[in-house]
């Protein structure tokens, strides 16, 4: 009965918007018959209905308003003004009373007795003697509405009048249309792209202009199809503040379900996979998340837990978000689980971030409840989530901190039908690669671009400052057998899946197709590689890869459930924080030397020949400008004929070579300084492959002559953590070395939103260096989210910049650095450091 | 070849007493006749650009495009255990509908459309190879050769 209700008022507040304009049409054109019918209608269904649902007081006024409509529409009375004043009044009643409907499920107590007589003395006949009567109504809406009045009803009869209004003319259509329409759609989206490829091949033929016609409305239709497809996610979320109520009784907590963004679209298909997921989740933070109301006080936090569910758009995905304020995961207890279980050892735990361990409750069979609860805590649940969203091509993530809560998020694709592929080739054969799980784009080997590298087993690639672990797509899907040298040419096609990025390396890239996902052949659907097939503008079929399935397949992300081996690649990009690629070369007497191989811009081996002197010093023409050579053993002449092997340095701007002998080698190591023996141009010596390395001080030889500053401070028990914010490589890797050497920990990011999304996981510093200009977040907004509160609020921080103008100090120290150091100069930043660090290092 | 089903079809009715369920289709495999009931039969194609499937079971052949659907293709002769093709020899595309899914039959030769008796069907014999047995729904005698029915079914529940 509920529905057919529902259903009665949809259709009731559909006829209602109309209904004002109509009259109003109608008192301009009286004679406009087509117009009269429509009101009829209107008015007739409504009291056919409501006599049907047993609905006394709006058939009464519906039948009287219809009356007087019925003998207009026979012509047996005139329309005049006064009347059509009375039908409005009408259907002002009738709204008031649909709005009580809605709003308590039962028809508001009234009295339509005096509307009703007006209606029926304007029915019954004579026009004079209507008018006393008609007059009468002018005045009447005011008297009739205080019955009304004492009745709550009566404002959201307004709301809906005003809502009613602008109420949308919809129709109902089965569900099943619309999906045929969107197969209908999709194939023909394949035959537009088939044609669109003849074309191509054919230069100025006559239905060129027709075609580019087609297929701008076969576009046009295939968003309009998409859109009949769309419902807003509130209707996934209808059954949860039910589900929500129900729980806080069963659970004795107090909890307040907010839910914002609920007018968000999403396809449909998209909404039936994820109700469940969502459901389970908001079931777990009412059970896990939040605590008891007397733990909530004892926290010092209000009684009543509150969920919070939000939804909206973000460049062709929607991001979901289940949040809580509760008591947030407890690290402590998924670290000793995940010991437990054997899933990682203390040791790599220790290298983990907080947010990664808190990942761990994404695998499989992975339960934190300390007891099971008839809600949850059955070891079922997150990890079904992650693989029923990625399974649709979504990612799920989660944030949690310690006493704030835990905050979920979801990001999916809007719609499963049509997507956008980056076609490539491996190995022969042609894939699509869906692009939105596409972050970029690589060629690797050629001139002096990244290059595959191996680290012991597994091909990784440097991409700025991370490590990609790389999967050969020719040799997961066993096209061609692997072999002991890694692919170094071809293409990497860097995708992320959660918060793990790898790369797939492919032979070509194509270009960028439309495609319509078609689910595989059941006896292929075991092949978790793929995630759909597909025909391609020039007719063939063509596989769809699926990144999740590849990763997992390959033992790649935190969630893969088996493949130890691939444990240790997928924690690589953890550790770059660790070990630093070196370059080792041979320069003079002594020991090897070596130098951060992300600070070496270009390995040049120079012709003799090309070599100048100009008075002092060695330069040589180089990409349009002089670059001046240094040679890094002072007694050393360029060779007069052969080569010169050259490191050059620079930032874009400037350059400068450094003349070595010989280049020996690329290797990773942790980079353990030892200060023994140091000489100028070099930070200290590490140990490298049983050898004892000199590490160049790159700022040194850029700068030449600058007094030694290794001077300044001792290495302290605790190494002081450092968070520098820069996103300059360039920069980056003239402070790091430098400022590790003197004895310090440090973890870099790109920008201050990064930052803060480290102090949001839980990370810790004791001091922190930023740049001013940065993207997306810069160095003054960083230090006043920073200050504005958090665990960071106090740390001292120091602005590094180019700008050292002192009002851009005055700047700086207003948003709340403390102190402000221009680039380069390292010995202010050290000194600075250590100045800050004081009553640290006292500690 | 085409032409062969609607050959085929119009025939059919012409036959007048003929059951539509008894009617096959003949196809040939390593020079053993065979053949498929006619009304799972969809569509009868020449040589076709077959896209191959990394990681599939080795008896598929790949999957091809009969106007704008996708149909896997199996091999026969890797189905039946018997030896791949000779190189430069064609297959024929005998596509069936296997509840609802299409698949593709790579045969040798794609012979024609006979209405076989039930009367003239035999169980298969004891000295049939244990690997068409397994696919193989009862011989018949045609002439002087033997005609292996084919369990369709059978043959695309492929890793099942």
């Amino acid at each position: 009965m509920d529905d057919l209700l529902a259903d009665f008022l949809t259709e009731t507040n559909e006829g209602l918007a109309s209904l004002d304009a109509a009259l109003l049409q109608l008192e301009r054109n009286p004679s406009n018959g087509a117009v009269l019918s429509e009101v009829f209608r209107t008015v007739h269904t409504i009291k056919g209905t409501c006599g049907f649902l047993g609905l006394p007081r709006l058939e009464g006024v519906a039948h009287a308003a219809e009356n007087v409509l019925g003998l207009w529409r026979d012509g047996t009375l005139a329309v005049t003004q006064s009347g059509i004043t009375l039908i409005l009044s009408a259907a002002d009643r009738i709204r008031q009373i649909v709005a009580g409907l809605e709003a308590t499920g039962s028809e508001p107590v009234g009295d339509d007795a005096p509307l009703k007589a007006a209606l029926n003395a304007a029915a019954s006949g004579e026009a004079p003697a209507a008018a006393p009567v008609l007059a009468e109504p002018d005045q009447a809406p005011p008297t009739l509405e205080e019955p009304a009045t004492p009745i709550p009803t009566a404002e959201p009869a307004m709301e809906a009048a005003a809502t009613g209004g602008n109420a949308p003319q919809t129709i109902r259509v089965a569900v099943d249309v619309l999906e045929d329409l969107m197969v209908l759609v999709s194939e023909l989206v394949l035959t537009r792209n088939q044609l669109m490829q003849l074309a191509r091949a054919e230069e100025n033929a006559a239905f060129a202009v027709p075609l580019q016609r087609l297929s701008q409305i076969t576009s046009d239709l295939q968003d309009g199809v998409m859109k009949t497809r769309m419902q807003p996610i509130g209707s996934a979320w209808a059954k949860l503040p039910r589900l929500v109520r129900d729980l806080s009784n069963d659970l004795g907590k107090r909890i307040e379900l907010e839910m914002r963004g609920a007018e968000t679209e999403l396809d449909r298909q998209v909404m039936e996979l994820i109700k469940d997921p969502l459901t389970h989740m908001v079931r777990n933070s009412a059970d896990h998340g939040l605590e008891t109301p007397e733990q909530r006080r004892a926290a010092g936090k209000k009684e009543t837990g509150r969920i919070l569910l939000n939804a909206f758009h973000e460049g062709g995905h929607i991001i979901l978000e289940i949040g809580d304020d509760g008591r947030g995961l407890n690290t402590d207890r998924i670290k000793a689980k995940v010991v437990a279980q054997g899933l990682a050892t203390e040791a790599e735990l220790a290298a983990m971030s907080e947010r990664d361990i808190h990942r761990f409750i994404f695998r499989a069979g992975f339960s934190t409840a300390a007891e099971v609860t008839s809600v949850s805590g059955r070891g079922v649940g997150m990890d079904v989530v992650k693989t029923n969203i990625e399974r649709i091509g979504g990612m799920v993530d989660l944030v949690s901190r310690e006493h704030r809560g835990t905050t979920f998020t979801i990001k999916i694709p809007l719609t499963l039908a049509i997507a956008a592929a980056l076609i490539v080739e491996a190995g022969g054969e042609r894939f699509a690669i869906p692009q939105a799980g596409v972050l970029e784009l690589v060629r690797v080997g050629l001139g002096d671009g990244p290059k595959v590298e191996r680290i012991k087993n597994s091909a990784v690639l440097r991409l700025r400052d991370q490590l990609l672990p790389l999967v050969p797509l020719k040799h997961v899907l066993r096209l061609e057998p692997e072999t002991e040298a890694p692919q170094t040419e071809g293409f990497v096609v860097v995708t992320q899946i959660g918060a793990q990025l790898f790369g797939i390396v492919v032979d070509r890239v194509f270009d960028i197709e439309e495609i319509v996902v078609k689910p595989v052949a059941p006896i292929l659907r075991h092949i978790t590689m793929f995630s759909g097939n597909t025909i391609l503008g020039d007719g063939s079929v063509i596989m769809i890869l699926d990144p999740n399935g590849i990763a997992r397949a390959t033992g790649l992300g935190l969630d893969g459930a088996e493949g130890t081996a691939m444990q240790e690649q997928a924690a690589a990009p953890r550790r770059r924080d660790r070990s630093t690629a070196l370059l080792l070369f041979r320069a003079g007497a002594g020991a090897p030397k070596a130098v951060p191989l992300n600070l070496v811009a270009r390995l040049e081996n120079l012709e003799a020949s090309r070599i100048e002197r100009t008075g002092e010093s060695l330069v040589v023409q180089y990409r349009g400008t002089l670059m001046p050579l240094v040679p890094l053993d002072s007694y050393a002449q360029p060779p007069e004929t052969g080569h010169q092997p050259v490191l050059v340095f620079g930032d874009g701007t400037r350059a400068m070579g450094l003349m070595v002998d010989e280049i020996l080698d690329v290797v990773d190591v942790p980079l353990e300084m030892d200060r023994a023996g140091l000489r100028p141009g070099f930070l200290g010596s590490c140990v490298i492959a049983e050898k004892v390395t000199d590490i160049l001080d790159t700022s040194f030889w850029l700068k030449q002559g600058q007094p030694d500053w290794f001077e300044t401070q001792a290495v302290v028990g605790t190494r002081p953590r450092i968070l520098i914010a820069e996103d300059s490589d360039f920069f980056r890797n003239l402070i790091v070395p430098a400022v590790m050497a003197a004895g310090y920990d440090v973890m870099t990011v790109n920008n201050g939103r990064d930052a803060l999304r480290l102090r949001d996981a839980g990370e810790m510093f004791d001091i922190i260096i930023s740049d001013i200009n940065m993207p997306e977040l810069d160095g003054f907004g960083l230090a006043r989210a920073v200050r504005e509160g958090g665990a960071w609020a106090e740390l001292p921080m120091i602005a590094l910049s180019s700008q050292s103008e002192p009002r851009d100090v005055e700047r700086g120290r207003a948003a709340g650095f403390s102190d402000y150091i221009a680039k380069f100069d390292r010995d202010a930043l050290l000194s600075s450091l250590q100045h800050c660090l004081q009553p640290m290092l006292a500690r | 070849m085409q032409t062969e089903v609607t050959k085929a079809s119009a025939r059919a009715p012409g036959t007048g007493n003929t059951d539509a369920a008894s009617m096959m289709l003949t196809l040939t495999v390593a020079g053993q006749l065979c053949a498929v009931p006619v009304l799972t039969v969809r569509d009868v194609l020449g040589v076709q650009t077959i896209t191959r499937i990394p990681l599939a079971p080795h008896e598929v052949a790949g999957s091809l495009n009969l106007r704008g659907r996708i149909v896997t293709a199996v091999d026969l002769r890797l189905r039946l255990g018997l030896p791949p093709r000779e190189p430069g020899q064609v297959a024929m595309s005998v596509v069936v509908d296997v509840g609802g899914e299409l698949y593709s039959i790579l045969a040798d030769q794609v012979g024609e459309v006979l209405s076989l008796s039930a009367e003239g069907t035999s169980p298969n014999p004891m000295t049939l190879d244990a690997s068409w047995k397994e696919f193989s729904l009862g011989v018949h005698r045609q002439g002087d050769q033997l005609l292996v029915l084919l369990d369709v079914e059978r043959l695309m529940a492929l890793g099942v």
